[in-house]
């Protein structure tokens, strides 16, 4: 197990398995959401209180979770980079950074328009929890803000990967913000206490849209790390003679 | 075209929707266009220096 392992973190091995993984995870993933959309869309009956505008859950929730999770593995990959000093780790967390602040966003987007038909406002300033997941973009444009910021490429994955452990309280935030204070966002509905407080027929799209987001997610962050590597290690012997393979693999 | 209108709220539902689809669609595009950016400079790069060898 271990040996695989670090077989995987080898940046060489890892360059040329990544397209095999990514693509396993995409097209699932592709299926998913379609089914997901689908039956979201056209199949799950309107909601008796918000009607169909509820629909707008099936990309603002995966969005959300993906937003939060990115982070995490920013901030997870960002540790194991500076304890153990794997090469491979600090480019997951620079890879994970631009995808979670592109869901941030996402969410943060649908957010806000679903808030305006349901709530009459795009934009809740007193709200804990879109003030907290606002605050986790910035601490997303932060982290790559750091990066750019410093030549020196150790000494950025250093900082950056302290910055995402610091940010790892604001994730907790955005999490628990709905429980701990009074909030205009609905409370927890999939992991609600005594089971999902929806209709089988709204949680089996949404469920398969957050798989289906997750799997995609995976897909996108594998090949972005795999430049990310490549992009690193273009001094090395094996970037030399992959590139002057005969076959040209890219 | 009932379903299409989302009772009203198909302003609504159809963006969120739109643009999660534009996300995804950068992103894969934003991908593929720095991995090739990134190899053909290692490329050159590599190239160049063999040349003069």
């Amino acid at each position: 197990m271990w040996k695989w392992f670090h077989q995987l973190a080898s940046p060489p091995h890892f360059y040329r398995i990544a397209p095999v993984f990514s693509t396993w995870l995409l097209l699932p993933g592709l299926a998913l959401i379609a089914y997901g959309a689908y039956a979201g869309l056209f199949l799950a009956p309107a909601d008796y209180q918000q009607g169909d505008a509820f629909r707008i859950i099936y990309v603002h929730v995966p969005a959300a979770y993906l937003s939060m999770m990115a982070y995490m593995i920013m901030a997870v990959a960002g540790g194991i980079g500076l304890i153990w000093r794997m090469k491979l780790a600090h480019s997951v967390a620079a890879s994970a950074a631009p995808l979670g602040a592109w869901f941030t966003f996402l969410a943060l987007a649908t957010g806000s328009i679903w808030g305006r038909p349901m709530w009459g406002t795009w934009w809740e300033w007193a709200d804990p929890r879109m003030m907290s997941e606002l605050i986790l973009l910035f601490f997303y444009f932060g982290y790559m803000a750091l990066r750019s910021a410093i030549d020196d490429t150790a000494k950025a994955d250093k900082a950056s990967a302290v910055l995402a452990l610091v940010g790892v309280v604001n994730v907790i935030i955005v999490h628990y913000s709905v429980q701990w204070w009074s909030s205009l966002h609905q409370g927890r509905t999939i992991m609600a206490e005594g089971g999902p407080a929806m209709d089988p027929a709204m949680l089996r799209p949404l469920l398969a849209m957050i798989f289906g987001f997750t799997l995609v997610f995976g897909s996108l962050l594998l090949r972005r790390t795999r430049t990310e590597v490549l992009h690193r290690e273009r001094r090395t012997r094996w970037v030399r003679d992959l590139i002057l393979a005969p076959e040209g693999n890219s | 075209m009932e379903g299409v209108a989302m009772g009203g709220y198909a302003p609504y539902v159809w963006t969120c929707f739109g643009l999660t689809l534009l996300v995804l669609i950068i992103n894969e595009w934003r991908i593929r266009v720095r991995h090739t950016s990134v190899y053909r400079d290692i490329e050159v790069r590599i190239k160049a220096l063999e040349g003069h060898e």
